[in-house]
Parts: C-alpha cells; structure tokens; sequence
C-alpha cells in the first residue's frame, strides 16, 4: 500500500517537473495593465494603493454595509468610477483594472460575484 | 478477564480493494456533484425557494446524528462499565467519527459558498443554534480522538472511563444541538418544539447501533473474524430498546399536535393527505423504521433477522428525516390564520420537490466518504478484535 | 414696465418655478436625509404602514422594487428571487376577498437574526434587517427561519446588478427596504410606486417620529402585525386586515 502510495506521489511529481520544462516565458501570463483613464491622483498615494486595498476596501465595506456611512472616498463604487476602462466600462474583462492585475497575481477576486464591475451609467436628471 | 487482542484487519484481497474502488466512484460522483452545484447554482438541484434544505441536508442530518449514536456501544462500555462491550469500543469510536466526517462533508459541501467555510470557522453569532453546532462538531473528532488515544495507548487505558464519559456528555450535548436546529424553529409548525431534541438523542441511539451492527457484522465476516451470537443478541435488544423509544417521542408528538386544534391541518397534511410524505411516514418510518425491527429484534431472533432489522432501522430513518426536513418545509407556512392564501411565491400551497441527482450523488457521497474512512481506519490500526467469540460460562 | 407688473412678474415666476420643482422636492425627504459620514442610529426606526382595503389588484410595488434592486426573473418562479409579492387572501369562515403585499417585515426581534451562524443576517440601528453578503455562507437556515418566507436564495449566477444593490449566486437576499434610498432620504420604491402607480395603500416612515405620519395614523386606527403571536415587533403594520 505504502509502496502504491510512494509510486503515484513519484510519478505526479515527475509530470509536474516535465511539463514545466523550458525557459521562462514572460508572455505565458500578461503583464498588467494598468490604465490610468480618469483623475489625476487616487484616493492614497500610489504604493500605499498597492500594498493596502484590499485592508481598506474591507474596512469600509463593514462601515457602509452595518453603520450605513456612505463616504465615498474607500467605496468601491467610487474605485469602479474612476479606474473602469473607458473602452469597457468596466474593471474585469479586457484590460481590465482589477483583473489585470488579479490575474497576474493569481490571487481570485470576490467582489464582483455580487457587485458590478460597471461604471455607473449617468442618465440625465436621474437621483441614483 | 483475558486481554482482548486487536488487529488490523489483512486488507489486501480482491474484495478490499473492489469495496475501496466502488467506495472511491461514490465519492467521486459525490465530489462532481458538488462542484457542479457550485459552478451552476443550486438551480440544477431539486431545491428551491420553498424548499432549501433538501436530499443533501437529510443525509448530512442522518449521518450526523447516526454518528452520534454510533459511539453510544463505547459509551455503554465505558461509561456504564458494561464489559461485554468493551472490545467493541474502539470501532465504536471510529465508525462516529467516520459518520460525522461524511455528514460534514456533504454539508459544507451543499452551502452556497462552500469557499467561505473559513468565514464559518471565524465569524460566530452566539445566538445561533448553529454556531455552536460548529463548535460541537469540531470538538466531537477532538474528543473521540482523545477518547481513542486513552484506549490504544496502553498508559492511558487508566483514563478511558473519564474520557468516555466526556465524549458521551459531548454528543448529549452535540444531539441536542442538532435537533434543535429544528426545535428552535418558530416560525414554522412541524418543527417548533422542545421534543425535537430529545427525539433526535433517541433517534441517535436507534440509528447509531444500527448503522453499528452492520459495520460489526460485515467487518468481521469479510475479515473472517469469529463474532459471538450472545454478543449480537445484546446488541439487538439495545436497538430494539431504542427503535421503541423513537416510536414513543414520534407517538407522544403527534399526539400533542391531534390537540391543538391550529395544528390540526398539519397534522391531517403529514398523516393522511401528504403524498409521498404520508407514505414514508407509515410505510417507511412506522412500519419498516420501527414495528418490523421490533419484530426481528424481539421475536425472531437469528443473526439474520438482526441484520435485515439494523438496514431497516437505516431506511426507515432516513425516511423519517425526509419528512422532519423537506415534509416540515413542504407544509405552507401559516401566515394568515383561518385564511387561503395564495401568491406568486407559492404561499398557501404545498410545495413540490423531487430529489436530483446531484442532490442524491452528494449525499451518497457522504455515506461512501464515511463507509471509506471506516475501512482504511480498520486498515490502518487496529480497531478490530481478532475474536468477538462469546466467552466461556466462566468469564465474563 | 411698472413696479406693480414687475412684481407680478417676479412672484408668477415663483410661483411656476415652484409648482415645477415640487413634485420632486419634499421638505420630509429634506428632514430624513442623513449625511453620508453620518452612521444610522437607533433614534429613527424605519417601517411600512399598509392599508390593505385601498391595496388593489395591482402589483406596482412588485414590478418597481424588482426594476430597482435588479432582480431579474428567469422564469423559473420555484428558484428566481422574490423580494416582494401580492398575496391573495380569502377568508375561510366568511368568503372575504383581499391582497396585500407581503415582504420583509424588518423585525426588531427578527429570526432570522437570531439563527444566522455567521451573523451576516443582522439587524441594522435604524431598524433595517439585511443580508450581509461578505459573510454569508449560503446555508440558508434563515430562510428556514423566516415566519414570512421573505427571504430567497440565489440559486444562479447573477449579472447587471444595479451598483447600489448588490447580489450575488449562493447567498441570500431579502427586501432591504431600499436602504440605499432611504439613507439618501428617499422612499422605497415600493411606496413610492404604490402612491404613483398604485391606490397609495403604503407609507414609510419614522415610527419613532411621534410626530411623523406612521405614528400619528397607528395612534388613531387599528393596526396589527403579522404574525403577532410571535411577538416579532416587525416595522411593517398593516390595516384593515
């Protein structure tokens, strides 16, 4: 049994190795993109961006979502209006702002299984 | 008292194997399932608005609680120092923690966000039945772990009857929690009772031992280990005490809700004109659940009769569990008293459903993921006597 | 011109200016508003006054709630989401006809609060019950525990969700009593359907507002709760049930 075991472990191992042979391609993943189309600074400076998102999106998700404090600046609504492609209107998809990114990083978003990636539409006279 | 010598059981012939394949396949179906609900939404499955707990949660209940009461023969052993039972309290403790092992799976598994199963384990609302259900549950493979250690470490057998009797507080406590998921209910009539707990701890016992008895009964004949009749015997008049104990809870409910007058209606619903719910209630849970086990149990006596009694313990509880879930939510809520109601969302009306196939696969799934761990926990160590023949008249 | 016509002029102007913008302006919106660092509290409790004799055959406040929130039908009426919905009521005894909408009814002691293993069904300050969709596991125990059915699970993935209304497959959802509105200081759709569209058989409002229109009319007329044998104390009321 041991010896089965051993032999499956080996013999995983030795396809992963395999299939993973020849030099590293840059193109294999893209590169983000990272479009800038709207504004001239983001609401942090841009490091800080980077490194801490996600800390203040779930900070501020839990503010509006139990205290209803609607400020704008850490909503992701407001992120989505700013950084979703003018193309798209949207930050997944193609050159997507949040995929791009989340894609290269391999780390799954969660937002946008129940928010959308949508810039807001502006119709004219409407209080939404 | 002679020293009982456990074994692993040889496991290496054909029929292990072909046992450990077909398990797999299960389990493998189980596991497509699931990620097919996940991919797609429970919209492929037969549950709906009107009924969101459906086939997976009435194995996941069944197997929860049936993995409860499987630990009861070590409890009886340790706790109640009946010695007879002591060399079965070792795959007592294994076949629980199998049991519940698979029941967990197919219910974290059936959530709509299986991924935030982490959000579950760290974000507790204390008021929730269900909370704590969480807690029990994980504590309950620490305890029967820590109970299991006391017995195969030879040092530690001085604390088997104190850790004994921790592990069957704990699934007191862990059988009262599950039914009262039910129990605290208030919204909806089939449940919303105090009985529902107690009737879960006895329905525990009833299922456990069965479920117990056939895992004892295949393992030794399948490893070619003597297993004594008087010993069956026993075991057969602890189910039959226990198959009647549920029958009494079912009797004394029912009977309690024939006279209240509000919940006539839903009394005529689940014993007359309830469909398919009827019929497994008379036919399934009265019938072959509890008056033909009786009968094996208590009249006829044979090794047989014992098996066939334990596997319709087993249908006739899981028959009984499909009408606690999905007949308690097919009966319309009674919002309107002394009113007909209808609407767009199939208020006033019986609600229908049908079990799928991801739904059954998921569920059977869970049983063979139980039935697995079972076997390679036998494989692995010895939880297995190598005789259970009765003793001579001069011991015990 | 003489100063008597230029006055004329100016108040007629007034006057047109002011009866064009007041359909859209209502002091009481005005008053509700809240700023948005403004967190919700416990002073205001927002509810739903019912009139079920003036509430018709129609479903205005159906077809507005779900053109608000999003939530688009499938057409699979036993798994697509129903925040709202008419319910037709015939008395047994004596034959009488009526409908109702039935919808979240944002109990103070809500059930489905209390059996929510996460927490993520809560009870907001201002008395508004929602969903929170980051911590919902999908285990559908409130909608197992809701006495009103108000609560649907989404069983398909979703798309087009409205941005201030989030909705996502595997969690649950129930009327928010349009909380992005009300937090905006408008009403829900509903209502606001219903006193366009429909008989204006609902009302919302403060309902610790002594002064406000649901405290006055539950002072002065019969009311009751759905359910009141439950004790629930939901924010939503209705008459001549």
């Amino acid at each position: 049994m041991t010896r089965i075991a051993a032999g499956l472990v080996a013999a995983l191992l030795a396809i992963a190795g395999f299939a993973d042979t020849g030099p590293r391609q840059p193109g294999r993943v893209p590169l983000p993109v990272v479009k800038i189309e709207k504004g001239e600074a983001c609401v942090a400076p841009v490091a800080e961006m980077r490194r801490d998102h996600m800390k203040m999106l779930f900070h501020q998700r839990d503010r509006t979502m139990r205290e209803g404090v609607r400020t704008t600046r850490f909503s992701l609504k407001n992120c989505i209006e700013c950084h979703a492609s003018a193309k798209t209107g949207s930050v997944l998809g193609e050159e997507g702002f949040c995929s791009s990114c989340h894609a290269y990083a391999s780390v799954k978003i969660d937002c946008f299984e129940c928010h959308t990636p949508m810039r807001q539409a502006r119709t004219a006279g409407a209080l939404r | 008292m002679a020293s009982v010598q456990y074994r692993e059981i040889e496991g290496r012939s054909a029929g292990f194997y072909g046992l450990l394949g077909v398990l797999a396949l299960v389990i493998t179906a189980g596991l497509a399932a699931a990620w097919t609900m996940e991919h797609h939404g429970h919209v492929i499955t037969g549950m709906t608005n009107r009924i969101v707990w459906g086939t997976p949660h009435v194995f996941a209940v069944f197997l929860i609680v049936a993995a409860s009461g499987a630990l009861n023969v070590a409890s009886v052993a340790s706790v109640f120092g009946r010695d007879l039972y002591k060399p079965l309290a070792r795959l007592s403790g294994l076949l629980a923690v199998a049991l519940l092992a698979g029941g967990l799976a197919v219910l974290v598994l059936d959530l709509g966000r299986p991924e935030r199963l982490v959000v579950a384990m760290t974000h507790y609302n204390f008021k929730s039945i269900f909370a704590w259900n969480i807690f029990l549950y994980t504590g309950f493979f620490a305890v029967v772990a820590l109970y299991l250690w006391t017995m195969f470490e030879r040092r530690m057998n001085g604390y088997t009857a104190r850790a004994g009797v921790l592990a069957f507080l704990w699934r007191l406590v862990l059988t009262t929690g599950t039914g009262s998921i039910f129990g605290f209910l208030v919204a909806r009539e089939p449940y919303d009772s105090a009985l529902l707990a107690p009737l879960f701890i006895v329905m525990s016992f009833s299922f456990g031992t069965a479920a117990f008895v056939l895992v004892l009964m295949a393992a030794c004949r399948w490893s070619g280990r003597p297993l004594g009749d008087a010993l069956l015997a026993r075991l057969g008049n602890l189910l039959g005490i226990f198959v009647a104990a549920v029958l009494y809870f079912v009797a004394v409910h029912h009977l309690t809700n024939l006279y209240i007058a509000r919940r006539l209606d839903l009394e005529r619903f689940l014993l007359v004109e309830g469909g398919v719910y009827t019929a497994l209630f008379w036919i399934g849970q009265v019938l072959a659940g509890s008056v033909v086990p009786l009968v094996l149990v208590f009249a006829v006596r044979t090794r047989a009769a014992l098996a066939a009694a334990a596997a319709c313990v087993i249908a006739g509880g899981l028959a009984q569990v499909y009408v606690i879930i999905v007949g308690g939510q097919a009966y319309p809520q009674q919002i309107f008293p002394g009113k007909d109601v209808s609407s767009s969302f199939f208020d006033g009306a019986v609600a229908s459903y049908a079990p799928s196939l991801p739904e059954v696969a998921l569920g059977a799934g869970g049983v063979a993921l139980a039935l697995a761990l079972t076997v390679l926990g036998l494989k692995l160590l010895p939880f297995l006597p190598r005789s259970l023949a009765d003793a001579g008249p001069a011991k015990a | 011109m003489t100063p008597e016509r230029r006055a004329f002029l100016g108040w007629g102007a007034a006057a047109a200016a002011g009866a064009a913008l007041a359909p859209g302006l209502r002091l009481v919106e005005l008053a509700l508003a809240r700023s948005p660092e403004e967190a919700s509290s416990a002073l205001e409790r927002w509810g739903l006054l019912i009139d079920a004799e003036k509430c018709a055959d129609c479903d205005a406040c159906v077809t507005a709630c779900h053109q608000e929130n999003g939530v688009t039908a499938h057409g699979r009426p036993a798994t697509d989401a129903q925040w709202i919905r008419k319910a037709s009521l015939r008395d047994r005894s004596t034959g009488r006809v009526q409908t109702l909408p039935l919808l979240c009814q944002h109990c103070e002691h809500a059930p489905c609060v209390d059996v929510c293993p996460t927490g993520a069904s809560f009870r907001r300050a201002d008395g508004i019950v929602l969903v929170d969709k980051h911590t919902c596991i999908g285990c559908r125990y409130c909608v197992m525990a809701c006495p009103f059915g108000a609560r649907s699970f989404l069983h398909e993935p979703v798309t087009g969700q409205k941005p201030d209304v989030p909705r996502g497959k595997g969690t649950v959802e129930s009327c928010t009593l349009c909380v992005h509105r009300v937090d905006r200081g408008l009403t829900p759709a509903c209502v606001e359907a219903c006193n366009r569209d429909g008989k204006g058989a609902m009302a919302f409002g403060d309902l610790n507002d002594a002064a406000g229109e649901l405290a006055r009319r539950l002072r002065a007329e019969p009311s009751s709760a759905l359910r009141a044998d439950l004790a629930l104390n939901p924010g939503v009321r209705y008459q001549h049930l």
